[in-house]
C-alpha cells in the first residue's frame, strides 16, 4: 500500500536531487532543470496531503507552481539564449563577470 | 557720563574689529590711523571722565544682566571712581602713544593689520579689566589680557630661535606660551580667592564684599587675600612667577612698552590696590606683600646689572619697579603704589620705545656691547631716553623722584628699616644700571661699526608721538598733593607721622647721593667706552647673575623636565601600549574578518549558490537545534 508517508519520501529525495543539481552542475540549463525538479517535488508533496486531508487547496497550488514554472522557464529560455549568443557558453565558471 | 563711560570702553574694541577685517590682507596704514584715532577718542573720553570724577565723584553703568542662574547673579556692571579715571587715563594715554609710534615702528611688517588689531584688542581688555565694578569683570579682563599678551609676544611666531652670545635661545612663540602657562598657574589662584568670595559673601561686587569684610571670619580673609595676590603676582611677574616676563621681551618693542610695562604687569598691582580695604583687614599678608614685592625689587635689579640685552634689561627694571609699588601697597600707602604705578608707566614706556628706536636703527641688534656713540646719530632718542633713566634713576624734578622718595619714606615711617635700606640700595643699582644701559649705547667708541650696522634715526612723526610721554615723565611729579587728595577720595588717606616729616629731608638726600653715586659710578665705567674685564666676567656673582639665579635652568630641569618624561612615559606606556592597543585591535579584528570573507565575491554563480544552500541547511540545522532545546 503506497501511503502519505512514501509520497513524501519521493518529493524528499527529488528535492534533493534538485538541490544537489543546482550546488554541483555549471551548466546553467542544467540548473534550470534542476530547480523544475526541485518545483515538481514540492508539487506532489502538495497533491498527496491535499489528497491525504481531502482539501483541495493543496492541489490548486500544485497547478498554481506548474502556471508559474511554465512562464518561468518561458522567460528564463529567452535570457539563456540571448546569454548564449553574447557569451558563447552557458558555463558559469566562465560566466564569473561580477567579481567583487 | 554713561554715554563716556562706553565710548572709552568700546572705542578700542571697535577699532580692533575694524583691523581685524584687514587681518589676512597686506599690509593698509588705514587700520594704524583708524585704531590710533579711535584710541585717542577713548583717551579723550577717559580724561572727560577724570574731570567729571573729579568734581562729580563716582560714576556707574549697569549696561547688562550677564550671568543669571539661581541664585548667582552678575551684572556687567561698570564702575569709575578715582583709582579706575587714574587707570584709564593712563592706560589710554600710553596705548595711544604707542598706536601712533607702531605706524612708525612696524612699516615693514608683513602683519601689520593683525598687529595693530591685537594691539586694540588689548586696550579693549585693559579697560574691562579696570571698570568693572565686579571680580568677574575684573576677571574676564585679566584673562582677555592674557590672551592678548600671548598673541602679541608670540607675534612673530615664525621666527626660529636666534641664539646670541648673551641671550638663551628663546624663540617668540616659546615666550608666548611660558608667559600664557605661567600666568595660567596664577589664576587658578585668583579663581580659588574669587570661589572663595562667592561662596561666603553671594556677590562678587567690589562693594558689596568689602562692606562683608569686618563679618568674615580672619582665616577665610587671610585665604582669600593669599588666593587674590596668587593671581596678582603671575600678573605682575613677582617671584617666583617672574621669568616669563623678561622672556617675553621676543614681542614686539611696542608691545613691550604698552603690555610688558606700563600696563598689563600693573594689574596685579591694581588687584591689590582696589582689594585696599580686604588687605587692610589682613595685616599679615599685607605686610608680607611688601617684604616679597622688596625682594623682588633687588632681586630684578641686581639681574640688571650684568645684562647685555638692551630690553631685558628694561625689563629687569620694570620688574624692579613692581617690587617698589608692591612695597609700597603693602604697607598700606597704596595711593603711593597707584602714584608710582602712574609715573612708572610715562617713564617705562617713553624708555621702551627708546629701546625700539636704537632697536630699529640697528637692524634688531640688542646687545649693547655692540652698540656705543649713537648719540651722534640718534640725538632726539638719546635725549628721550636720558630723561627716562633720569626718571627712572629717581632724579629731582623728575616723576621718578617724587614716587620713589614717597615709596621710601613709607618704608621710614613704618619702622621696617630692612625694607628701606633694601629699597635704598635698590636705587642706587637702579640708576647704575639705566646709566651702564645709556652709556654703553650712546656715548664711547662706535662699536657698531664692528658689525656693519648703518643706524639711522626714526621719522620724525615717531618721535614727536613720543613727546607726551617725555612731558609727563618730567612733570607728573608735581601733581602729586592733588594727585593724592583725588584718589584719597577712594583710597584710605596715608600721613606720614611728624618725626618723619622732620627727616624726611635728610633720607631725600641721601637717596638722591645714591641715585647720583649709581650714575656717577656709570658714567666712569662706561661713558668713554667699554672695557670688559675678563676676571669679573668669569666670577661666581657674574656668571649667577647672568644666569639669572639659575631659576629658569631650575625650572626647566625640576619642572619641565620631569614633566615630559612623565608625559612621554604615559604617551608609550599607557596610551599607546593599552588604550591605542586595544582600540586598534578591535578594528583589525573587523578588518581582517571583512578581508577574508571578501573572498566569498568570486562572481561565480554557482558558488554564490553553494552558500546560499550552507546557509538555508546551517539555518534548518539552527532551527532544529533551537527547537529540541526550547
Amino acid at each position: 500500500m503506497i501511503g502519505l508517508n512514501e509520497y513524501l519520501i519521493l518529493s524528499g529525495i527529488l528535492f534533493s536531487i534538485g538541490l544537489v543539481g543546482v550546488l554541483r552542475r555549471k551548466n546553467l540549463l542544467m540548473l534550470f532543470f534542476a530547480t523544475e525538479i526541485m518545483l515538481n517535488s514540492a508539487n506532489i508533496a502538495f497533491a498527496a496531503i491535499s489528497g491525504h486531508y481531502g482539501d483541495l487547496s493543496g492541489q490548486m497550488f500544485a497547478f498554481f507552481i506548474i502556471a508559474v514554472a511554465a512562464s518561468e522557464v518561458a522567460v528564463g529560455l529567452g535570457l539563456l539564449i540571448v546569454l548564449y549568443k553574447k557569451q558563447g557558453t552557458l558555463d558559469l565558471d566562465n560566466l564569473a563577470v561580477m567579481k567583487g | 557720563m554713561e554715554n563716556l563711560l562706553y565710548i572709552a570702553l568700546f572705542a578700542p574694541l571697535v577699532g580692533s574689529l575694524f583691523a581685524a577685517l584687514f587681518g589676512m590682507t597686506p599690509k593698509n596704514l588705514i587700520t594704524g590711523f583708524v585704531t590710533s584715532g579711535l584710541l585717542f577718542i577713548s583717551w579723550l573720553a577717559s580724561v572727560l571722565l577724570l574731570i567729571h570724577v573729579l568734581s562729580h565723584g563716582t560714576v556707574s553703568a549697569n549696561m547688562m544682566e550677564w550671568i543669571g542662574a539661581g541664585d548667582l547673579t552678575i551684572d556687567f556692571g561698570f564702575a569709575v571712581d578715582a583709582i579706575t579715571a587714574v587707570m584709564m587715563v593712563v592706560v589710554t594715554t600710553v596705548s595711544t602713544v604707542v598706536h601712533i609710534y607702531s605706524i612708525g615702528y612696524m612699516d615693514h611688517d608683513k602683519g601689520f593689520n593683525r598687529f595693530f588689531s591685537y594691539l586694540s584688542a588689548f586696550v579693549f581688555s585693559m579697560m574691562i579689566l579696570v571698570m568693572s565694578d565686579n571680580f568677574a569683570g575684573l576677571f574676564i579682563g585679566w584673562e582677555g589680557v592674557g590672551v592678548c599678551s600671548w598673541l602679541l609676544i608670540g607675534f612673530w611666531y615664525h621666527k626660529a630661535d636666534v641664539g646670541t652670545d648673551v641671550n638663551p635661545s628663546i624663540s617668540p612663540s616659546w615666550a608666548a606660551n611660558e608667559a600664557f602657562i605661567m600666568n595660567r598657574i596664577a589664576d587658578l589662584g585668583m579663581l580659588v580667592g574669587i570661589f572663595l568670595i562667592y561662596w561666603n559673601v553671594g556677590s562678587l561686587n567690589y562693594n558689596v564684599f568689602f562692606d562683608a569684610i569686618p563679618s568674615l571670619d580672619n582665616g577665610l580673609l587671610t585665604s582669600i587675600g593669599i588666593a587674590l595676590f596668587i593671581g596678582a603676582m603671575g600678573k605682575s611677574a613677582q617671584f617666583p612667577l617672574h621669568t616669563w616676563l623678561a622672556d617675553a621681551m621676543e614681542g614686539p618693542t611696542p608691545v613691550s612698552a604698552l603690555i610688558h610695562a606700563a600696563t598689563m604687569v600693573t594689574a596685579g598691582v591694581y588687584l591689590v590696590i582696589r582689594a585696599n580695604p580686604l588687605y587692610d583687614a589682613i595685616p599679615n599678608v599685607a605686610i608680607f606683600i611688601a617684604y616679597l614685592g622688596t625682594f623682588v625689587a633687588i632681586f630684578a635689579a641686581s639681574m640688571a646689572l650684568v645684562n647685555r640685552d638692551l630690553k631685558r634689561i628694561i625689563a629687569y627694571s620694570t620688574l624692579s619697579q613692581l617690587g617698589y609699588m608692591f612695597a609700597a601697597a603693602g604697607l598700606g600707602a597704596y595711593w603711593v603704589a597707584l602714584f608710582h604705578l602712574a609715573a612708572h608707566a610715562f617713564f617705562k614706556a617713553l624708555l621702551f620705545l627708546g629701546a625700539g628706536n636704537v632697536m630699529h636703527a640697528m637692524h634688531d641688534e640688542l646687545d649693547i656691547f655692540k652698540m656705543g656713540g649713537l648719540k651722534k646719530v640718534m640725538g632726539g632718542t638719546y635725549l628721550y631716553m636720558g630723561l627716562a633713566s633720569l626718571a627712572l634713576a629717581g632724579i629731582f624734578p623728575l616723576a621718578g623722584f617724587f614716587s620713589k622718595d614717597t615709596i621710601l619714606e613709607v618704608a621710614i615711617n613704618e619702622d621696617t628699616y630692612i625694607i628701606w635700606f633694601t629699597l635704598w640700595v635698590t636705587a642706587g643699582l637702579t640708576a647704575f644700571y639705566s646709566f651702564r644701559q645709556v652709556f654703553l649705547t650712546f656715548s664711547g667708541n662706535e662699536r657698531y661699526k664692528e658689525i656693519g650696522a648703518h643706524p639711522h634715526e626714526m621719522p620724525t612723526f615717531v618721535l614727536v608721538a613720543m613727546a607726551p610721554l617725555a612731558i609727563l615723565a618730567v612733570i607728573f611729579g608735581f601733581f602729586m598733593e592733588p594727585f593724592n587728595e583725588f584718589v584719597t577720595t577712594i583710597l584710605p588717606s596715608y600721613e606720614m607721622s611728624h618725626e618723619t616729616h622732620h627727616i624726611a629731608w635728610f633720607f631725600i638726600i641721601i637717596t638722591t647721593l645714591i641715585a647720583l653715586s649709581g650714575i656717577f659710578y656709570a658714567y666712569k665705567k662706561y661713558a668713554s667706552g667699554l672695557i670688559r674685564d675678563k676676571e669679573l666676567e668669569s666670577s661666581f656673582v657674574y656668571r649667577l647673575l647672568t644666569n639669572q639665579y639659575y631659576i629658569p635652568a631650575l625650572y626647566n630641569n625640576v619642572i619641565a623636565k620631569p614633566y615630559k618624561e612623565i608625559s612621554d612615559m604615559l604617551w608609550n606606556k599607557v596610551d599607546m601600549k593599552i588604550v591605542d592597543t586595544t582600540v586598534d585591535g578591535i578594528a583589525h579584528f573587523f578588518f581582517n574578518n571583512g578581508d577574508r570573507t571578501r573572498r566569498m565575491q568570486s562572481g561565480n554563480l554557482s558558488h554564490y549558490l553553494n552558500w546560499m544552500g550552507f546557509g538555508a541547511v546551517a539555518l534548518m540545522l539552527f532551527a532544529v537545534i533551537a527547537s529540541m532545546i526550547g
